[in-house]
């Protein structure tokens, strides 16, 4: 084991500037942060469901809300946030199922997640924006 | 429930949650984008009906459980100190049964039409 100490070249595996994080690490990660997000999103998400359920007036405002513009940035990312999580937990939900645990096919899986969230979120930023 | 970090009924919680909040949004969703024009009455009238709140409320207790264990592993795994690693999960905790109190709140004296 001497040499590997001596080995002034070995590399440092938490230096991240050297961490190339493969595509399926990528999806994970991504999972951790969308639904960290929808979490944080609660509070407002819960106050437009209660403003527009109370009355007309209160449907309207809540409509009015979401046409403005920070309304919209808040839109684009949780939409984003909801695709990702949606399909990037399937993927999780497969693998439960012993699907797409081989590495050739773990990759293709974390493409078509990403390829689906992307479909969604047009479909989705289409409709609401 | 334990706070450790795995657990197998934590773990059977995230999938069960999972499905069942799946499966909601793929029949709820194409319903309210098919019910356009979506104004106060329609969007008022569905929660009124019996099915869809108790399917509704159910969505939100998946949710806040889903929530609960998915944040809770996000905490254990990168928050080491235990005083806070013990303070942010009650946060959590607290935050996530606000959360479940406001909506029940709202949801439930819809049903049937009464609010």
């Amino acid at each position: 084991m001497g040499h590997l100490t001596h080995n002034k070249n070995r590399p440092k595996y938490l230096d991240l500037r050297r961490i190339h994080l493969p595509l399926t690490g990528i999806v994970s990660i991504l999972h951790r942060i969308s639904g960290a997000l929808l979490i944080l999103a609660l509070p407002f998400m819960i106050h437009l469901l209660q403003l527009s359920l109370r009355s007309e007036q209160g449907f309207e405002q809540a409509r009015l809300w979401l046409d403005g513009v920070l309304a919209s940035l808040f839109l684009v990312v949780l939409s984003w946030a909801m695709a990702h999580h949606f399909f990037a937990g399937i993927r999780y939900l497969l693998m439960d199922l012993d699907i797409g645990m081989e590495r050739t096919h773990a990759v293709v899986m974390a493409r078509a997640v990403l390829f689906a969230e992307a479909v969604v979120l047009v479909l989705l930023l289409g409709w609401l924006l | 429930m334990t706070l450790r970090a795995g657990g197998v009924r934590p773990w059977v919680l995230q999938r069960l949650s999972a499905l069942y909040m799946a499966l909601f949004l793929l029949l709820a969703v194409p319903a309210a984008w098919l019910a356009e024009p979506l104004d106060f009455s329609t969007w008022h009238a569905m929660f009124t009906r019996p099915w869809f709140n108790v399917a509704t409320t159910l969505f939100c207790l998946a949710l806040l459980g889903h929530a609960w264990v998915g944040g809770r592993d996000i905490l254990l795994d990168y928050v080491h100190p235990p005083g806070l690693r013990f303070a942010l999960l009650g946060l959590l905790g607290l935050f996530l049964l606000s959360m479940l109190v406001w909506l029940l709140g709202i949801l439930l004296p819809l049903m049937g039409g009464v609010a």
